[in-house]
């Protein structure tokens, strides 16, 4: 590992009593990078997370976190990397203000008062600085944890689905930001849902229920889901059970009216797609497959465990 | 470890800001110091009255006569009946008698000479506040003028004519009045500073805030301290409270130093803070860390000499109340407050305390979770 890694674990594994939620992960993130992080619910992105700050300690696995051991230098880590927990996790009994300057003072900022004044403008909460964090709105919540988590300048990001409940424009917004801190050479480890800001991210990662199953940019994430996309424009539910019967479909996906039809042997799905639709009376065209049918195509394969 | 006043101050603020605004708890520390004092403490001012006594008559005469008239009229004593010595002691011990009054064999033919002959109450003490007016009571019996018909030789000049003796049942180190003020000081301070320190962590666990504190360089011993050092000045505003209304509303006395008091309640304050502390690192949520200081709250209650004399208790039972700090503190409220006593005889009573908040400080900042594994 070099200065260039600012993560870099290897055979990470975490297990809850004798279930394995995250099961001996690889995984680099280099300096300055917007690494996405997804997976089905469950899949284990938090307990990753957490374990990489120092708040869950792995059962095997080792790896270091700008440069520092996860396990044995777990505080030095902590005085640089800023983490947006998945649910708001600030005082709610506290105003905003007050919230970011007992955080300022956790991280013995030296120049508290103008670093929290400071980030109250960055941030559009100045107005709202005398409001009790409890009484925020949801996206409003969700700044005011960026914001604090913001306030001491970390090197690395570990953002907990920051956007779940925040307005498009608002997203947008803060997606805007997180490039802005990119570019300043802060890395960004962020876990999401949503297929807007995946294509964002420089690189990605796929977890399912605790294996890391796809790793790359979008390009290699695709190719690694090794599938071929039809879509077909203007099909009922009648036809879509004809194409769910045809040889070679493993799933079914509708945007609008248009369905997109995936399968990994693209031989098979270029004889029996086009015949399917000629039947129906309707026009299948073959197109890139997309990340999001990448990502449902992963997310299918991989198989969940028994109980959850 | 490296500690930081300034994480540790950061702390400390942020739980008084969020005290402050917990208007039902802050309602909680005064009022329940208050309602407790004046509860008991209006329990110590009743005055009893009819208390069921039996009589035991080994000498039927005409002086014995004379009395067991003047306790029927007294308002004090309620004369269920005259009975042999088998059946009083039963009545005592089954607790239908408070008092069984014994006038011994040839109390006339004494009285009459001047041998100042003995009049024995026992007393069933586990009701001290009873005992002590009884032999007030007793010894203003409107005895003499029924008497004064009586040829009789006084004993010597001024002595009383008859010897009453008190023996005290069950209870014999008395409890007094008094004690109820230091007690309750103990006791008080015990359950709120225990439960209040013992939800504070359980609180931040339960809420998700926990996870944005662990996130951050704060140390377990940082936040631990940080987190008692306001409940220390609400101890301490408790403490002054029940002092004033003790001294003010109830006439309790303050012989000895109030600067040596107040060190003292500041170490017995720190010593319970540090318990809640523990248990509420121990506790998983809130239910939990309640029901630990319930636990430890009985025994200091009841092993402690609050509620029963400490040397009528087994040996296995001062063992364990040897360990809790409210034993101790007791001895040194009442010491300080009623005899005046100086740091260097209370020592004794000093250390334990110290060597109980230091090894619960141990587990504590053992059992402090870094994680939230
Ligand atoms: N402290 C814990 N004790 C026991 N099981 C846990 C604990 N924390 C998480 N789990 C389990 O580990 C699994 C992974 O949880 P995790 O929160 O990491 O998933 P996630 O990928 O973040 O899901 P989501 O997208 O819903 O946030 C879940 O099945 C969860 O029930
Ligand atoms: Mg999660």
């Amino acid at each position: 590992m070099s200065h260039s890694t600012a993560i870099h674990v290897r055979g990470l594994t975490k297990r809850f009593a004798d279930r394995t939620v995250v099961n001996a992960v690889d995984l680099t993130v280099n300096r300055g990078e917007i690494y996405g992080f997804l997976g089905p619910n469950g899949s284990g992105k938090t307990t990753f997370i957490r374990m990489l700050c120092g708040l869950l300690t792995p059962d095997s696995g080792s790896g270091t976190c700008l440069g520092h051991d996860l396990v044995r230098e777990a505080a030095a880590i902590k005085r640089k990397v800023g983490y947006m927990t998945q649910r708001f996790s600030l005082w709610d009994d506290l105003s905003v203000r007050e919230n970011l300057d007992f955080v300022g003072r956790m991280y013995g900022l030296s120049d508290r008062r103008a670093a929290v004044q400071t980030c109250l403008n960055t941030y559009g909460l100045a107005d709202r600085a005398d409001q009790l964090a409890g009484t925020l709105s949801g996206g409003w919540k969700q700044r005011l944890a960026l914001a604090s988590c913001l306030l001491h300048r970390p090197d690395l990001l570990l953002l907990d689905e920051p956007t779940a409940g925040v307005d498009p424009s608002a997203r947008r917004e803060f997606w805007e930001e997180l490039h802005r801190l990119s570019a300043t050479g802060v890395t960004l480890l962020v876990s999401t849902h949503y297929m807007d800001e995946a294509e964002r991210c420089h690189r990605l990662a796929y977890l399912a229920y605790g294996d890391l199953i796809a790793h790359g940019d979008a390009r290699d994430i695709i190719a690694q889901a090794g599938i071929t996309t039809w879509t077909v424009r203007g099909a009922d539910a009648a036809a879509r059970a004809e194409f769910a019967a045809t040889p070679g479909v493993t799933d079914l996906a509708s945007f609008g009216t248009v369905l997109h039809v995936t399968g990994r042997d693209a031989a098979l799905l270029a004889t029996h797609v086009p015949k399917t639709a000629a039947r129906l009376n309707l026009e299948a065209t073959p197109i890139e497959a997309s990340l999001e049918d990448a990502f449902i195509h992963l997310m299918q394969r991989a198989t969940r465990p028994a109980q959850s | 470890m490296n500690f930081s006043w300034h994480r540790f101050w950061g702390i400390a603020e942020k739980e008084l800001i969020q005290l402050r605004r917990d208007r039902l708890t802050l309602g909680m520390i005064i009022g329940i110091p208050l309602a407790q004092l004046f509860l008991f403490g209006y329990a110590i001012n009743s005055e009893p009255k009819h208390l069921p006594t039996a009589i035991v008559m080994a000498d039927p005469g005409p002086a014995a006569r004379a009395y067991v008239q003047a306790l029927r009229a007294s308002e004090y004593f309620d004369v269920k009946g005259i009975v042999d010595e088998r059946d009083s002691t039963r009545l005592l011990d089954r607790g239908d008698v408070q008092f069984v009054v014994t006038f011994p064999a040839g109390f006339h033919r004494d009285l009459v000479r001047g041998r100042r002959p003995t009049i024995l109450i026992e007393a069933d003490a586990t009701d001290p506040m009873t005992v002590g007016s009884a032999l007030a009571v007793f010894s203003g019996l409107p005895v003499s003028e029924m008497l004064r018909d009586m040829p009789m030789t006084t004993p010597s000049e001024g002595a009383p004519p008859v010897d009453v003796r008190v023996q005290r049942r069950y209870n014999p180190e008395v409890v007094s009045a008094y004690n109820i003020v230091p007690g309750l000081l103990g006791v008080i301070l015990t359950m709120t500073m225990v439960l209040m320190t013992g939800l504070a962590m359980t609180r931040e666990r339960e809420r998700g805030t926990f996870e944005q504190l662990l996130a951050t360089p704060a140390t377990p011993i940082e936040v631990m301290t940080g987190k008692i050092v306001p409940y220390i000045g609400i101890g301490l505003l408790q403490v002054t409270l029940i002092l004033l209304a003790g001294r003010f509303v109830f006439d309790v006395p303050i012989v000895g130093s109030l600067a040596l008091l107040y060190a003292v309640v500041l170490l017995f304050i720190a010593a319970t803070l540090t318990l809640g502390m523990t248990l509420s690192s121990l506790a998983r949520n809130q239910l939990q860390a309640m029901q630990m200081t319930f636990f430890y709250f009985l025994p200091s209650i009841l092993l402690s000499g609050f509620m029963f004399p400490y040397r009528g208790m087994p040996p296995w039972a001062q063992w364990v109340g040897s360990v809790l700090p409210l034993t101790h503190f007791l001895i040194l409220v009442r010491g300080i407050l009623l005899k005046g006593a100086d740091w260097v005889t209370l020592w004794p009573h000093i250390w334990p305390i110290i060597v109980f908040m230091m090894v619960v400080l141990g587990i504590g900042l053992k059992t402090y979770r870094r994680t939230l594994d």
